[in-house]
């Protein structure tokens, strides 16, 4: 097999060796493949390892179904676990009818089943039944694709433990020499990466699941610990469960490498792009709008989206507070009629709570939602809320990454940002503003008799001249109208 | 290994395995139907039936089966008394089903799985 003769010649990377190169198999899993560079070994085994509950079974079934199903390579699963009718029932959830492949013969499933209550052993003994079982199973679909989960369970069934290891130790030979590409699932230990020290054995490319809560909010997450003769992302990336399958977001700081637009885009309210060097914001780059309560931060937002869209461009709203509905309600009242773009396809709101997922599950939502709907605007409103599920650091972390995933797309992004008391700027708020091209400070002043003045400063607004005064504005049902300039 | 059947033969006089002493059948033995799962004719697999055959013999006063398969030719097989190591010793009969891996060198550990023996031993 091509394999372990090239291992780090990554500079010097000349189109000669490519038939030297490990040759992979895509796992067809949204996004896994971006961060394994290319998939799995290919005719090699891949340890999938991590605690009860973080989606191993699902993980690897779901490599053998859409092998099957999108690259036409038959998988065999060997279930020491779950029962075919548990696995059946499970990935009905996610969406796949195996019942299907298995009848199109694109699938087997072989149930393996060790009661050490009922078993005596004496003597010696191998494991040629197993090996026996598996190539039957292979031969009976023509299979490419193995899953053996969780194959450490015959630890606990069997008690000599030499044994089983000498015959593991055989079974990852014959697999290699069957040219099948496999995956194995075992469960983390303590000290070591599986319980039974599997990846002594299975050490080419091991990824570990985990699945972490953090003030009663879970995140998924997968790492690629290991991955021999290849290059692979480092990070810990989250990834989602939903009824498509497993999504993992391979987003993370990606560096500042994107090009910066020299288009201008109007904010959708011409007298603050008057004060925006009279053309409005850059094309890709990220706007935050901060303020106390009630000073008019989504109505900049929905002005932003409805320009947006009366352009024939895409916009992606993730409202974290008010339900569609109300948004749109609520910004009728301010001359922005957002349902025609709705009703139009131009405009999406995604609206959620922040506290019903953790951040990196938004993370992956705002990706996958973005990657469907491709806007060329996205508003999030308000990031404050995202706070609540995370610390400063993991929020701004999350941010980070978002930001540099939109900028590489050109996506432009506005974020509101609520701050508390009036004057001084929220830690928040300062935290995250470095990695915002343009600030907008939204306030109110209290003139004392029974009204209060609306006021706008524009903080920031990297790369063009801009206006930095104080300016007064107004709300009305026409809309935001900015005074005192021109 | 090919698929041989060594049936009962006549009952001997031993009550001591009859440990029913049932009064309504009183000359009915339990029959002993075994099955031994093998991977080809290995020093292993050959072990393990002449070890069962004289077990059985010793014990089973010839009321007894054996049926050996051998897996290389019929795989199929594995999967439905869930075999996983060769040699596996299936008792099918008497209910309820006992599994037993390995040669089966061990006379004292084989009676034990079979049942003809209790664990804490009564002979």
């Amino acid at each position: 097999m091509p394999a372990r003769t090239v291992q780090k010649k990554k500079k010097t990377n000349a189109p000669d060796l490519s038939s030297l190169v490990l040759e992979k198999v895509p796992t067809g899993i949204r996004g896994l493949d971006q961060v394994t560079h290319g998939g799995f070994p290919k005719g090699r085994t891949a340890l999938v390892c991590g605690g009860p509950g973080t989606g191993k079974t699902l993980l690897g079934l779901e490599f053998l179904v859409r092998g099957a199903l999108l690259y036409n390579e038959p998988g065999v699963c060997v279930a020491m676990e779950e029962t075919a009718q548990e696995l059946v029932t499970n990935m009905a959830s996610l969406g796949y009818d195996l019942p299907q492949l298995i009848r199109q013969k694109k699938l087997a499933i072989d149930y393996v089943h060790i009661e050490r209550k009922q078993i005596e052993e004496t003597g010696e003994y191998d494991l040629e039944g197993l090996f026996i079982r598996l190539r039957a199973a292979i031969e009976q679909v023509k299979a490419k694709r193995v899953l053996l989960d969780t194959i450490e369970l015959l630890f606990l069934g069997l008690k000599n433990d030499g044994i089983v290891r000498a015959e593991l130790r055989r079974l990852f030979h014959w697999l290699k020499d069957a040219g099948v590409t496999a995956v194995v699932t075992a469960e983390m230990g303590d000290r070591t990466l599986t319980r039974y020290g599997l990846e002594e054995y299975v050490a080419d490319c091991v990824l570990v699941l985990d699945h972490r809560v953090n003030e009663q909010i879970s995140t998924r997450r997968l790492r690629v610990v290991k991955y021999r003769g290849s290059s692979h992302g480092t990070n810990e990336y989250p990834f989602l469960l939903d009824d498509q399958g497993i999504s993992v977001v391979p987003i993370t700081s990606m560096g500042l490498t994107h090009t910066a637009s020299t288009e201008r885009i109007s904010s959708g309210v011409p007298t603050l792009d008057a004060m925006l060097g009279k053309k409005g914001f850059f094309r890709g780059s990220s706007v935050l709008i901060t303020g106390t309560a009630g000073t008019g931060k989504s109505s900049f937002a929905a002005a932003f989206a409805g320009a947006t869209c009366a352009r024939g461009e895409r916009a992606l709203y993730f409202a974290y507070e008010e339900s569609p509905s109300q948004i749109l309600r609520n910004m009728s009242s301010v001359g922005q009629d957002l349902e025609k773009w709705i009703s139009r396809g131009l405009l999406r709101i995604h609206a959620t709570r922040p506290t019903a997922a953790g951040l990196e599950s938004h993370l992956a939502t705002v990706y996958n939602e973005i990657q469907e709907f491709k806007p060329t605007v996205v508003i999030i409103d308000p990031i404050t809320n995202l706070v609540a599920v995370g610390d400063l650091h993991s929020v701004k972390a999350m941010l980070t990454r978002l930001i540099d995933f939109l900028k590489l797309k050109h996506v432009t992004a506005m974020f509101t940002n609520l701050v508390f008391g009036s004057g001084i700027m929220e830690e928040t708020a300062v935290g995250i503003s470095s990695l915002m091209d343009t600030w907008v400070v939204l306030g109110d002043v209290d003139q004392g008799e029974s009204e209060r003045m609306r006021t706008l400063n524009l903080l920031k607004s990297r790369g063009m001249s801009h206006d930095t005064r104080m300016h007064r504005f107004t709300l009305s049902d026409k809309g935001i109208e900015i005074h005192g300039n021109k | 290994m090919a698929t041989s059947k060594k049936t009962a033969g006549k009952p001997e006089n031993n009550g001591s395995v009859d440990r029913k002493k049932s009064k309504a059948t009183p000359f009915k033995r339990p029959v002993w139907e075994l099955r031994l799962y093998v991977a080809g004719m290995t020093p292993t697999s050959i072990r393990a039936f002449e070890n069962l055959k004289r077990l059985c013999e010793e014990h089973m006063h010839g009321a007894y089966k054996i049926q050996v398969v051998d897996l290389l030719e019929r795989p199929m097989l594995a999967r439905g008394d869930q075999i996983i190591a060769v040699p596996t010793l299936v008792r099918r009969l008497p209910t309820p089903v006992k599994k037993i891996i390995g040669d089966l060198s061990n006379t004292e550990r084989v009676l034990v799985g079979l049942d003809l023996r209790p664990a804490g031993g009564w002979r």
